[in-house]
């Protein structure tokens, strides 16, 4: 088994597994870190986003071995006492039902505002379209990407 | 089985001191106080829920109520703290340990996490906070109305003295209970809680990761496993060969585990265990097994499809015959006839179907997201050969429920295979796993006939329903009747109409079907709703106006039963709706709205769709709905769930069917089954009235009109009925 060096939310892990092994798979039941979620498996549903190098990818269609130096952000590393501004914005709309989907929602809403501070409902379409949320709180996450960039909060 | 407090305190539930209250909040509201000539129950207990005020002030209220994001844990402290007369932060709802011997009535689902237990709530605060109050007028030996509690203290003014609960506690434990029945409940217009919008407390945890649902659940030792099941329904491996699964890294285990009968409905399989969830997926693909379809292999979309228009065609067994049909038909000015065609669903939850069992020595530890954690404790229990006191069931969150989650399938499937491994286990349905051995929305085939006057009078309906049954399928044959589980919201159809008749035929199929948020009255609200909409067309009237003349309510009107609509309460939403979505202004061409106005679960709720249609294709510009629920308690939940609803029935309008092939499923992941996506989700918004009336559920009632008011826009858009699930305008 190869060893992979891996720098997660700031923090070196290193870990032996199958150099094919999705990302996602490492997170949860090596590591542990359980809030990146499964949905699909095959990148349809964006249950499983993360930052690599503060872009959004599915780290179910993330091959360890493709991951190479850059660093892997994820929900626990947006921040623990939820202060990131998507975080903050998310509560303050009252996103989540179930809650299942929201961490790849938050992390493909906060690798938007980093690129684009201001998004038009149509750049939030785009870079929103790969995340389902079966409880339907699409308003919801719009209205909170909205306020996160500092408008109609 | 005797409760005590000491033996109840021992069981670690309530460790500490205070006041322990034992409620019943279903049905009946007999409650108790728990202490040593407490009652002493001979088999079932009679207690639900507890509540437990400590020495520090806070209140737990224990309760076997699963969240599933309906919000039920802010909800149900809300009703608590608001008669106890303490802050919203001193409650907290606790999640009991799964125990039918200490709480009765443990499912969550039909939406009735809040009208069950809100009267009941009200009453328990009400005791808690009467006990106190009585504490303190002996404690300061003065007339109990000369007391008054606040914000988790009881004050005499005129003595300026004040003592908070929590110094109380120990006094209003040695109190008797006063009469549940009698205790006195606040007047509403005091409601500093109920009816005001509160922030979900589930939520913080929920955008950190840090929530824990079912396949989180991580516990030393444990092993991961995924189950090969034939896809075919009622098939089953011939022969496997494990040899190269058994080769991947990680994979310790491959053995076949039987299919189980009724009550739990396993497929049975090949079961590959392994270190991770990504080595058993892998194991499991490298399995090379032959399948032996069985019977259902005969069963195709197609076949099915004529069944069900053979069955809507013929006569079947007659659920409502008002006047006489057969005369009144022929003789109307117009006729109608329609055929509304509803495919199988899946439930398609966020979370898939997963659980973890650590199977011991005569013993057993249990992780699930479930909807009803006894029916997985008698589950597992049966499967381990142990006694269900012996089976600790920890109901985690949950990624979704809408029905899904009431079944023992899954438990099942992962205590056979704890019982061979012997480590603790999580077993891992994956999407194609979770789509294609799901259990299904019915599917169904529904003729519509009616007719009306030369006035635009409508003189009859006939509605034959033809559908697969979730009755036929889970009741036991000693309690079979097919319709029950297919007929309500039609069997009520509210219009004053003189001959009305309803039948139904139950058609036969492999695929399984279970509820579906909202069950039949997914089907049932689009059939009435849009027939309606085509006779006021044919009478050539406004679709309000003529559903206005239609829902009479007569001076002596008086519900027969839960399911039977108030016509005025239909009435009323429907002008709601109608007023906010501006009805009756003009819209540019290409554009109309469509109106559907429907009860279930106790709730009233009204939709407006207004969409763009251009040539085969259509948008939804705005979904506007008008809710009466009842008394209100947290109107933030009762948004978030009407939002939710109306995005799951609009993904069902718009693009969702399960098809099935040689018996079967076709869609194996979100690319065949894609539900609304955020650029297809139109704004919807949310009207609450004001009622003083019970409350009613909010889980389900506001899918069923989300996808007839659709409908119904298309028509006054385009001229084209769409009668057909998914819509398709081609």
């Amino acid at each position: 088994m190869p060893a992979f060096h891996l720098v997660i939310n700031g923090r070196p892990h290193e870990v032996e597994i199958a150099a094919d092994t999705p990302l996602l798979w490492v997170l949860r039941d090596k590591l542990n870190m359980t809030g990146t979620k499964y949905g699909c498996g095959m990148g349809l549903c964006g249950s499983c986003t993360v930052h690599l190098d503060g872009e959004a990818v599915r780290s179910c269609q993330t091959p360890l071995s493709s991951v190479g130096t850059k660093k892997i952000t994820t929900i626990e590393g947006l921040s623990a006492d939820n202060s990131h501004p998507v975080q903050q914005a998310w509560i303050a709309e009252q996103v989540p039902q179930c809650g299942y989907c929201q961490p790849g929602q938050i992390m493909s809403a906060a690798a938007l505002l980093a690129q684009t501070p201001k998004p038009t409902d149509a750049q939030i379409d785009a870079a929103m379209d790969g995340n389902l949320c079966r409880c339907g709180m699409y308003q919801r996450i719009r209205r909170a990407i909205h306020r996160a960039a500092g408008e109609g909060a | 089985m005797a409760i005590s407090r000491r033996r109840f305190v021992a069981q670690g539930t309530l460790a500490g001191a205070g006041l322990v209250i034992g409620v019943r909040l279903s049905p009946g509201n007999a409650f108790a106080q728990e202490n040593e000539k407490g009652p002493k129950a001979k088999r079932v207990n009679p207690f639900d829920a507890y509540i437990h005020v400590k020495p520090d002030g806070k209140i737990s209220l224990i309760v076997a109520k699963s969240e599933m994001g309906q919000g039920i844990k802010t909800g149900l402290a809300m009703i608590l703290a608001e008669e106890a007369e303490v802050d919203f932060s001193a409650v907290s709802v606790e999640q009991a340990e799964t125990r039918p011997d200490i709480y009765a009535h443990m499912g969550t689902g039909g939406s009735g996490s809040t009208m069950e237990n809100f009267m009941p709530l009200r009453r328990a605060g009400a005791t808690v906070r009467e006990l106190m109050i009585t504490a303190a007028a002996a404690k300061w030996n003065v007339p109990l109305n000369e007391c008054a509690a606040k914000k988790g203290s009881v004050v005499h003014e005129k003595s300026s003295r004040r003592a908070t609960y929590g110094e109380l506690v120990d006094a209003a434990q040695k109190l008797p209970l006063p009469d549940p029945e009698k205790v006195e409940l606040k007047d509403e217009k005091d409601f500093e809680l109920i009816g005001h919008a509160t922030p979900r407390v589930d939520i913080p945890a929920k955008v950190n990761g840090s929530a824990v649902f079912g396949l989180d659940v991580r516990v030393p030792e444990m092993l991961f496993a995924v189950v090969a099941r034939c896809p075919t329904f009622g098939g089953k491996h011939a022969h496997f060969d494990a040899t190269k699964a058994k080769a991947v890294p990680g994979v310790k285990q491959v053995f076949e585990i039987p299919a189980l009968g009724r009550d739990m409905f396993t497929a049975g399989g090949v079961a590959v265990v392994a270190e991770s969830t990504w080595s058993a997926m892998q194991g499991r693909e490298a399995l090379q097994i032959t399948w032996e379809n069985g019977a259902a292999a005969a069963e195709s979309t197609g076949t099915l499809h004529t069944a069900l228009h053979a069955g809507a065609a013929k006569p079947g067994k007659r659920i409502r015959n008002d006047g006489n049909v057969d005369t009144a038909l022929p003789g109307g000015a117009k006729r109608v006839e329609a055929t509304y065609e509803f495919p199988f669903l899946a439930h398609a939850t966020m979370e898939p179907m997963n659980i973890t069992v650590h199977a011991r020595a005569g013993e057993a530890e249990v992780w699930a997201p479930t909807q009803s954690p006894d029916w997985v404790q008698r589950t597992v229990a049966k499967i381990l050969g142990v006694p269900p006191q012996k089976v600790m069931v920890h109901t985690t969150l949950m990624g979704g429920g809408f029905g899904r989650r009431y079944t023992a399938d899954y438990p099942a499937e992962a205590a056979q295979i704890a019982k061979v491994v012997g480590r603790p286990v999580q077993l891992v349905w994956s999407r194609e796993d979770d789509m294609t051995h799901d259990f299904y929305r019915p599917a169904a085939c529904h003729q519509m006939k009616g007719a009306v006057d030369a006035n635009g009078r409508p003189l009859a309906w006939s509605h034959t329903i033809a559908s697969t049954s979730i009755g036929a399928f889970w009741d036991p044959p000693e309690h079979q009747a097919p319709e029950r589980s297919e007929v309500g919201g039609a069997e009520q159809m509210p219009y004053a109409i003189p001959n009305v008749r309803l039948e139904y035929n139950n058609v036969a199929s492999a695929v399984p079907p279970l509820w579906w948020r909202s069950v039949e009255h997914s089907f049932n609200g689009f059939a009435v709703e849009c027939f309606i909409d085509e006779l006021a067309a044919a009478a050539g009237q406004d679709p309000v106006q003529f559903r206005k003349s239609l829902l009479v309510k007569p001076a002596n009107w008086k519900a027969k039963n839960d399911e039977d609509p108030d016509p005025a309460r239909l009435q009323a939403v429907m002008e709601l709706a109608a007023e906010k979505s501006r009805w009756g202004t003009p819209l540019p061409r290409g554009k109309g709205r469509g109106i559907a106005t429907y009860h279930s679960f106790g709730s009233y709720i009204c939709e407006v769709a207004e969409v763009t249609v251009q040539g085969s294709s259509f948008k939804i510009d705005r979904m506007v709905a008008a809710i009466d629920c009842g008394q209100i308690v947290n109107p933030e939940s009762v948004r978030a769930q009407a939002e939710s609803a109306i995005i799951y029935g609009l993904s069902a309008a718009l693009k969702n069917e399960i098809t099935v092939k040689n018996g079967a499923v076709e869609q194996t992941n979100f690319d065949g089954y894609d539900p609304i996506r955020i650029s297809e989700a139109p704004p919807i918004e949310v009207h609450l009235m004001k009622s003083e009336e019970e409350p009613g559920g909010m889980g389900e009632p506001a899918l069923p009109p989300a996808a007839p008011a659709v409908a119904n826009a298309i028509f006054a858009a385009s001229g084209k009925r769409v009668r057909k699930l998914p819509f398709s305008l081609a």
